[in-house]
Order: structure tokens, then C-alpha cells, then sequence
């Protein structure tokens, strides 16, 4: 499938032209709108991961002929299955976005089965073709983005250390550590970045002391991957550190600080699935990509980054928006010495096996367990 | 080792600044509950106050543009919620201890509910004062980057200290805690001084709230808190209701606090769930070793619920 | 409400004082369990209406959408019940110590190592049929959080630990000890991105009561509350335990053994939340992950004091705290109120509940006693 065609403006103005209501609508009574529901598991302007899907649905708003309604902070429990029912059932919503990761397996496979006509589009991609064909899951190759900050952050940093405060250590995250780190061996092959699991996805003091410790270290440069990068940001700027943002830009919480970020590009990916809704082709249930097909992007680039920073890192950019590019390849070694990937093997993006990663690569310092 | 990381160095200086940056809520909302279980009532709800204060104290940075007039909000807002507290209790049959689990949930619940829109903006904050000037070592200069609310409440430790023994007040409030009977005799209001004494600790306690907003980790958000305000209370009764050693403790939460990332930045990554949870661990531990069944624990007030 | 039964009773109050005292002094206990509670419930809606009010919201649609979400359509009533079902059994975790004067509130705790417990056990007997692993679960559900609440126990009775405060941190420790098994020795090698256990398998799943999408943790509830009225109330052992909760002296003077009612009782009260812990596993996630520390421990703290300590009075007020949690989603999608509005009326009605306990015995018509 070729979505690089259509640019995300023309998108928006042709769904606009196509007067999306009466094109859902005709499903159910007359000129109804369609109803969407977007379910999020925490506060959803958390400057992270809830805000980037609030992001989405903000456009998803705008549009004629939607409405959208949202919960927040929506547990991963049979809560979950509730509120899904709910919008259903009380709002009548047709198309749900429920966005954690964990509400997959089993709410929204239980919840699926149950209401065949209703399409429900989890951000994860879970889905198995054993699963409900009313449900599908999207997901983007962030690691794509981390990859590109990873240079710049290689460029920038002048001790060659690199911080990286995570959540926990799954194959997500720990793809875009590597992902991260590698991006940074590019620029410089000494690079190291120093990994810090703060157990869980919103610890805010834990968070802090993280940056506080990996600054300690000697850290010029820290990214991370928790819910809310919030307090990692600022923290970092506060003391003189440069950071990469995640989920979203956070750019105007340290201006001066702030390189560049992987992020999210919901706004641009929503409109589209709306789209394919209503022209009848139907969303594929299982839906990916990354930079080339808009569903992530890379934030513009902060002051300190350097002319070399970023000539480097548009040149692999380009290659990414132009062919693609293999992030993990062999030659690779683990940070324990064993070979991971073999000389002459290229994990692409879609490969299962980068799916179940549960090495760091060489140059990271930290433990999977 | 490269030039600019001090290797194994970084546990130590992690703890010791770990106790300065985190120790502080735990300090403020100790020497309040301090306060005001000595008055013989007990507040568990300083949970909610310490969030409410928190919430309090960044929105009106934000809005003022002054963070100290933040904190002093975030003070008022702890009183009027020890106020609540003192005035529920003072109705008859009413389980201390039950108002503050309610006040624990009604704090929490407000503050987030009002505090929805205080999450995306920037605060102004605190200042620090850099107590580092003597070294070259740019992690010891981080390490010793104070806050001044830190530096009241360390002085304000051996105050409460004397006060308790040498004052008036302190005399009043520690009578009321061992006999309410005693109290009357003198011809005090006992619900009066223990409304002042538990308002005194919502005070600390949103004060205690203020930092955790203003300073560190400095910004507001929901999981900010998460359980030191009631930890804090648990503090008290290891500390037996001694200001000196709630500050001593404080400090060695703080610590422990900090333990946990500063040995996975050196390399000590097994099992850092249960180093994060440390601070538990400590206080179950000191709890049982300092606690007796036979004996009253020493210093605790006789009036206490959950001392009787 | 009761209004019927009330009025007569004044009237006769006003006129025969003499005959009233028997009816009197059979009901008007009866009465005021009723009234004093409800009218604080009231008095509760009241406030939260002027609060919401206050934010330029209709307090009559805050009024109409709880009543729609909660208890408006057969969905509805079944939300409601879905979510009271965990509650029952939390609060009696905190209702069964209250009879000996003890303030548990580590009910979480318990959950957890109940759930941890439970798939444990389902997971050594992968041959066995259905119902025996099904059993086996629940007796180690409820073993392995008695056994976590009995430590409470112990050390106050043992070692004078303030059980309240040792309660809580042993909610932290088993949260954190759930974590390390999860995202280790227990973990499922195949649940990549969200660590859990292995699943106990769809055979083992105990689901719902028959004609409702409600799960069998409701009945469990019921039958657990009932029994511990019975017990409370109605045997040798209840009356001992009351003595003892009423006055620890007398009950050593006539020779009860007030540390085995203390370790027993908090056997029982762990019991019934490790068992919700089990229903959770069994009925709902399949397995055990961060998911289970949902915060029904902690919201059945609530239900205990709201229902005054009473084992069966736990029943509608779980149900009411379950409609409460129902009608958040409504709340939000069409009120716009935050996620945190539940937290604020339930708090508000703690308060209101907890202040009208001075009311008991003091209402002017119900003063004949």
C-alpha cells in the first residue's frame, strides 16, 4: 500500500470535499454523525503518549459530519470493556480508538467479538488473524525517529554519553534504546547511552532521580521513553543537559535544550482510517509504518543543534522517506558480546523477530533484567 | 571511567543529594503530622493535603507568576484542609482515622479534578541556592543545589524540638495529647487547640505539597505524590513523635529514594522493583524493631487513636 | 424514602410517648441505619451538584446522566454490578478487622498476592480439569491473602505494629514484589510488550453468572458478606470477637484468646480480598500483569466505612460506589467534567457519612430510647 502519495493537507481538504457525514452516516439513521470514541489510560495532555492520541482526535473533531467523544484515564481492566460498551451502547459510536497498549488482550478482543458492526482500531499493533476481523491494531516504527535523534544526539553530545531513562524493559522500548543508540554510533563510534528502568510508565520522582543520575554520570544528552517526558525535560534542562524528546514535542518546555524528538504523527493517520471508513475500502487490521508513511516524525530541530547534526541526520532521513532504511542489521553484537544478528542478515521494520528483542545492543550500557 | 562520570562515587553523592532533593515533602509532612498527633489526633489525610498543595501552589505560580506566593497558597490550602479535618472530628463519635482516609480521598480527588488544566502549562519555581561554590565537581555542585524550603525545614526540626519542651504552647498541645481530662482542668478548649494543632500540620503539609510542584521534581501531574504524604505519616510514629528524628528519617527516605536509579547508573540492575520499593521495606522494618507489644511506645501520645 | 414508616411513627411519638418506646425501641435503630445515611447521601449529591455548578455545569444533568450510566438500562445496571462485584469482597478486607477495633486498609495488598497466588496455582496444574484448577485457585487466592493480611495481624499483635500504617506499606511491597515476578521469574516469555504471566488458559476461565455479562466474582461477594454477617453476628465466635473489639480488657478478663481472634479474623478479611484477587485472574484478565493494581483495594476501604463496618450493608453500598464508577465515563463524554469528578463525590460522601455518625440517637422523633 502506497499512503505516501497523499499529503496530510490534501488530506484533510478532500475528506472536507467529501462530506464525510452523509458517506458514514448512511449507515445508520440519516444524517447522524458519526460517532468516535477515543479512550485513553492516562491524562490526556500529559505533554506524552495520551496527549499525542488526543492530538488525533483534535482533527478528527475539526472534521464535518465526526463526533468525537473521550474518556481518560480509563484503567486496563474490564473497565475498559465497560467504557467501550458504553460508547456503544449510550453514545453509539461506531469507530473506537482505545489507545493502551494493554487493553488488546483480552478487553478489546472480548469486547470485539461481541459487537461484530462497530470497528475498533488499537494502538499496539496485537492483532492476529485469529482475532476479531472488527478489529485491528496500528502501530508505528518510532524506532525510525529515535534512530535520527540518536545522530543528532551523537553529534551533540561532547562526552560521548548518551542517557536513556525507560519504563520497562520490553521489546518497544528496548528497540528504541538500540535504535537510539545506533543512530548515535553514526555520528560518533564511541558513543555510549547509559539506560535507567524506572520500573513504570508515570514515576515522576523516579523519573528525576534518573536524570539526576545519568547527569551525574557525565550524560550530555538524555531522551527517554515513559508516558510523561515531562519531568525527564526539564529536569535534564535544568541542569545544563540536551535532550530528545518523545511521544510529542516538547520543545517549549526547554527551548534551548530541546535537540530534536521521535514523534507520533496521529493527526496525520487518524484523518486517514476516517477516510478509508467512509470510501468503503476499510481499514486493514493490521496497520504500520513509519517515517515514509507519516505515522511518525521527527520534531524540528532545537538551536544547538549543529549544521554537520543536521545535514547528517537529514541525509538519513531522506533515505528513510525515499527507500527505507535497515536499522537492525548484521554484523550486530550485543552489549554482552554475542552476536545478535548475524553478518549479511537485514531485520527489516516488519520482521517478527525485532518484535521480541530482548538484547541491548553494543555501546548501551544497562541490563535487561 | 571517562573524564567527566565519578564512576562508584555516584551512589554515595546519588543518596546524599537524594536526600536533599527527596527528602523534603517527607520533612514537611512529618513535623505537621508531628504536630498534631502530639495534640493527640491523628490525620492520615495529609496524603490529600500534600497533593492539594502541590496542585495549589502551581496553579498560583502560574497564575501569580510568583512561586512563593504559591507555596504560601499551597500553606492556606493545607490549614483549610486540616480545618476540615479538626471540625469533622470534633463532632462526637467520629473516627479520627476515618476523616482521614475520606480527607485522603477528597484531597486527591479535588486536586485533580481542578488541577486538569495546570498539567501542560509552566510553572515559575523555586529557586535553589548553590551550597556547591567550594568544588570543582559539577555533580557535587547538582548534589548540594538547595532549596530553601529544604533549609526551613531542617531548622524548623530542632525548633519544634525546644518548643514541644520549653514553650507554652508546646507544654498546651503536649498536655492535650496525653490527657484531654488535664487539658479542661486548665481551663483550655481541647477541641480548640487540637483544631490549631492539626491546621498547623495541614499548613507544613501543603507546604510540604509546594515543593514537590515548585522545585522537585517540579511540575505538576497526577502520579506526582505517589503515597509520600502517607508514608510521612507512618515517619511519625517510627520517629515516636520526636521532630529531631522525623528529620533524621525524612533524610534517610530521601535517600533510600534515590538508591534505587543510582545503582542501575553504575550497574547494579537485578531486581530494581524492589529497590524502588526500599523506602517500604525500611520503615516496615524499623517499625517492627522499634515497636513493642508490651509497653506503650515510648513518646507516643496517650490521647492517640492508634496508639490506645 | 422511608417517609411512610416515619411519619406515624411521630405522630404517635407527639401523642402516646408511653406506647411508642417498644416500636421505638425495635425499629428505630432499623430507622436511623436508614435515614442517617441516606440523608447524608443527600446531603452529599447536594454539595457535589453546587460544585459542579460551580464549573457553569446543570447539576440536574450531572443528576440525570449518574442516574442514566449507573442504573438507567439493563447495560447500565450491569456496569454497575461488573464493578461493585470486587468491591464486596475488598471491604470486607477492612470490615471484618473493624469488629476487633482494627483499621486495616491494605485490602490492595492482599488482592495482589491473591491474584499472584491464584495463577500460580493455576499454572502447576496445567493437566488438571477445569474445576479442580478453578478451586484450587480460589483456596489459594485466599490463602495467599490471608496469610498477607494474618502478618498485619501478627505484628500488631505480636511486635504492637500499628496495623494501619503496616497495612499500606504492604501494599507498596506487594505491588512491588507482583512487578519482579511479572517482569521476571514468573514472566511469559511470549508477553513481549505488556510482562504478565503465563495466561491460565480459556478452559480454566470462570465467567459469568448465567444471563448477565456479570462475572461469578458478584456471588462470591454475596455469599462471602452474608457468611460474615452470620459469623459476626450469630455464633460464639462473632460475640467474642465483638467483646474484644469493644473492650480488649474484659474479653482477656473472661479468658478469650485475643490473639487468635486477631490472626483469625485477618485470615478472613485477607481471604475474601485475596479471593477477589483470584476472580480478577480468573474472570477477567486470565492471567496476572500490573493490570490487577486497579485501586479496588483501596476503593473498598471506602465501601467498609461507608457501609459503618456492617458485612451486609457492604452489599448496596458497593453497588452505589460501582454506579458511581459506571456513570464517571458519562460524566466526562457528556458533562466534560474530569475523570477525578468520581473521586470528588465519593470523598464528599465519605465526609458526609463520617459526620453523620454524630447523628445516631439524636434525631428529636427517634429519642424515645
Amino acid at each position: 500500500m502506497d499512503f505516501s502519495s497523499i499529503s496530510r493537507r490534501r488530506l484533510l481538504q478532500g475528506s472536507a470535499a467529501l462530506t464525510l457525514g452523509t458517506a458514514l452516516g448512511a449507515r445508520s439513521a440519516a444524517a447522524a454523525d458519526t460517532t468516535i470514541g477515543f479512550i485513553y489510560v492516562g491524562s490526556r495532555d500529559d505533554y506524552g503518549y495520551n496527549q499525542a492520541h488526543a492530538a488525533g482526535a483534535a482533527v478528527l473533531k475539526k472534521m464535518p459530519g465526526l463526533k468525537v467523544i473521550e474518556e481518560e484515564k480509563v484503567p486496563e481492566t474490564d473497565a475498559v470493556e465497560k467504557t467501550m460498551e458504553s460508547m456503544i451502547n449510550l453514545d453509539g459510536a461506531t469507530l473506537l480508538f482505545p489507545t493502551s497498549f494493554g487493553y488488546y488482550n483480552p478487553h478489546v478482543k472480548k469486547t470485539a467479538s461481541k459487537y461484530p458492526k462497530v470497528r475498533f482500531e488499537h494502538c499496539g499493533g496485537l492483532w492476529t488473524d485469529k482475532d476479531p476481523k472488527n478489529a485491528g491494531s496500528y502501530f508505528g516504527y518510532i524506532d525510525e525517529a529515535q534512530y535520527i535523534a540518536g545522530i543528532v544526539a551523537g553529534h551533540t553530545s561532547k562526552s560521548g554519553k548518551l542517557g536513556f531513562v525507560a519504563a520497562k524493559p520490553i521489546p518497544q522500548v528496548l528497540r528504541n534504546i538500540n535504535a537510539f543508540t545506533l543512530g548515535a554510533r553514526l555520528a560518533n563510534p564511541k558513543a555510549t547511552t547509559q539506560v535507567i528502568f524506572t520500573g513504570d510508565w508515570s514515576m515522576p520522582v523516579k523519573e528525576a532521580e534518573a536524570t539526576n543520575s545519568l547527569i551525574d554520570q557525565g550524560v550530555d544528552v538524555l531522551t527517554c521513553h515513559v508516558d510523561g517526558p515531562k519531568t525527564m525535560v526539564e529536569n535534564a534542562a535544568r541542569r545544563g543537559a540536551f535532550v530528545c524528546g518523545y511521544h510529542v514535542n516538547q520543545a517549549p518546555l526547554a527551548p534551548k535544550a530541546y535537540l530534536t524528538g521521535a514523534e507520533w504523527n496521529w493527526e496525520a493517520l487518524y484523518p486517514k482510517f476516517v477516510k478509508m471508513m467512509a470510501s468503503g475500502e476499510g481499514i486493514p487490521n493490521f496497520y504500520r509504518g513509519g517515517l515514509k508513511e507519516e505515522i511518525v516524525k521527527v520534531s524540528p530541530y532545537g538551536p544547538a543543534v549543529s549544521e554537520t547534526a543536521r545535514k547528517h541526520a537529514d541525509e538519513v532521513k531522506a533515505k528513510f522517506m525515499a527507500t527505507g532504511l535497515t536499522i537492525f542489521k548484521g554484523p550486530l553484537v550485543d552489549n554482552k558480546g554475542k552476536t545478535v544478528i548475524a553478518a549479511g542478515t537485514e531485520r527489516g521494520q516488519k520482521d517478527p523477530e525485532l518484535e521480541k528483542m530482548d538484547y541491548l545492543v553494543e555501546g548501551v550500557i544497562g541490563a535487561t533484567a | 571511567m571517562a573524564d567527566a562520570g565519578i564512576g562508584l562515587w555516584t551512589v554515595p553523592l546519588a543518596v546524599i543529594g537524594g536526600a536533599i532533593r527527596v527528602s523534603t515533602p517527607f520533612l514537611f509532612v512529618s513535623l505537621g503530622e508531628c504536630i498534631t498527633e502530639r495534640s493527640g489526633r491523628i490525620n492520615l489525610g495529609l496524603e490529600g493535603t500534600l497533593v492539594m498543595g502541590a496542585m495549589s501552589a502551581y496553579g498560583i505560580s502560574y497564575f501569580s507568576g510568583s512561586p512563593w506566593i504559591g507555596v504560601l497558597s499551597a500553606g492556606i490550602t493545607g490549614a483549610l484542609l486540616g480545618a476540615l479535618h479538626a471540625g469533622i472530628c470534633s463532632l462526637p463519635r467520629v473516627n479520627d482515622v476515618a476523616v482521614g482516609i475520606a480527607l485522603m480521598l477528597f484531597g486527591t480527588g479535588l486536586a485533580f479534578f481542578l488541577g486538569k488544566p495546570l498539567i501542560e502549562p509552566t510553572a515559575p519555581r523555586l529557586p535553589a541556592i548553590d551550597f556547591g561554590w567550594w568544588s570543582d565537581i559539577p555533580q557535587v555542585k547538582a548534589a548540594l543545589r538547595v532549596n530553601v524550603l529544604f533549609l526551613f525545614g531542617v531548622a524548623l526540626a530542632p525548633v519544634l524540638y525546644w518548643a514541644f519542651r520549653a514553650t507554652r504552647w508546646g507544654l498546651l498541645i503536649r498536655t492535650t495529647g496525653e490527657s484531654s481530662d488535664a487539658a479542661r482542668a486548665m481551663g483550655h478548649s481541647v477541641l480548640l487547640i487540637r483544631l490549631r494543632a492539626t491546621m498547623v500540620g495541614g499548613f507544613l503539609a501543603g507546604i510540604g505539597g509546594s515543593f514537590l510542584s515548585l522545585f522537585y521534581p517540579g511540575s505538576w501531574n497526577e502520579g506526582l505524590s505517589s503515597g509520600q504524604g502517607i508514608t510521612a505519616v507512618a515517619l511519625v510514629i517510627f520517629a515516636r513523635w520526636d521532630p529531631m528524628l522525623c528529620l533524621w528519617a525524612s533524610l534517610a527516605f530521601g535517600g533510600a529514594a534515590a538508591l534505587g536509579p543510582a545503582l542501575q547508573s553504575v550497574g547494579v540492575t537485578f531486581g530494581y522493583h524492589l529497590f524502588n520499593a526500599a523506602p517500604y521495606f525500611l520503615t516496615l522494618a524499623i517499625m517492627i524493631i522499634t515497636c513493642s507489644p508490651k509497653r506503650m511506645l515510648t513518646g507516643a501520645p496517650a490521647e492517640l487513636s492508634i496508639t490506645r | 424514602m422511608t417517609s411512610e414508616a416515619v411519619d406515624p411513627v411521630e405522630a404517635v411519638g407527639h401523642i402516646a410517648p408511653a406506647s411508642d418506646a417498644g416500636f421505638l425501641q425495635r425499629f428505630g435503630a432499623t430507622i436511623e441505619y436508614i435515614l442517617i445515611p441516606g440523608a447524608a447521601l443527600a446531603g452529599a449529591l447536594v454539595v457535589f451538584g453546587i460544585f459542579v455548578a460551580l464549573f457553569g455545569k446543570n447539576p440536574f444533568d450531572l443528576y440525570f446522566y449518574m442516574y442514566r450510566g449507573a442504573f438507567g438500562t439493563w447495560f447500565s445496571w450491569q456496569n454497575t454490578l461488573t464493578r461493585a462485584a470486587p468491591l464486596i469482597l475488598t471491604a470486607l478486607c477492612t470490615a471484618l478487622p473493624a469488629q476487633l477495633g482494627m483499621v486495616i486498609i491494605g485490602g490492595e495488598g492482599a488482592l495482589l498476592i491473591g491474584a499472584l497466588s491464584a495463577t500460580s496455582a493455576a499454572l502447576v496444574m496445567p493437566s488438571a480439569p477445569p474445576l479442580a484448577v478453578q478451586l484450587a485457585m480460589a483456596a489459594a487466592g485466599m490463602i495467599g491473602g490471608g496469610l498477607w493480611i494474618m502478618l498485619t495481624g501478627a505484628l500488631r499483635q505480636y511486635r504492637g505494629v500499628n496495623e494501619t500504617i503496616s497495612s499500606l506499606l504492604l501494599v507498596y511491597i506487594a505491588l512491588a514484589i507482583l512487578n519482579h515476578l511479572v517482569e521476571g521469574p514468573m514472566r511469559d516469555p511470549a508477553s513481549l510488550n505488556k510482562p504478565s504471566t503465563r495466561e491460565i488458559g480459556a478452559a480454566n476461565m470462570i465467567g459469568s453468572i448465567p444471563g448477565t455479562e456479570v462475572h461469578w466474582g458478584l456471588v462470591f461477594g454475596l455469599i462471602a458478606a452474608t457468611v460474615s454477617y452470620i459469623l459476626i453476628y450469630h455464633t460464639t465466635f462473632g460475640f467474642a470477637v465483638r467483646v474484644a473489639g469493644g473492650n480488649i480488657r474484659a474479653a482477656k478478663i473472661v479468658g478469650l484468646s485475643v490473639g487468635k481472634l486477631v490472626l483469625t479474623i485477618c485470615f478472613l478479611a485477607g481471604a475474601c480480598a485475596g479471593l477477589s484477587g483470584m476472580v480478577e485472574v480468573a474472570a477477567v484478565q486470565g492471567r496476572t500483569n500490573a493490570n490487577l493494581a486497579a485501586g479496588y483495594g483501596f476503593t473498598g476501604i471506602l465501601v467498609a466505612f461507608l457501609a459503618r463496618q456492617n458485612p451486609l450493608a457492604v452489599i448496596p453500598v458497593a453497588v452505589l460506589i460501582g454506579g458511581i464508577g459506571a456513570s464517571g465515563g458519562l460524566l466526562q463524554r457528556r458533562l466534560g467534567l474530569p475523570d477525578a469528578s468520581v473521586l470528588v463525590l465519593q470523598g464528599i460522601i465519605f465526609v458526609f457519612v463520617l459526620a453523620s455518625d454524630a447523628l445516631y440517637g439524636r434525631i428529636g422523633f427517634l429519642k424515645g430510647r
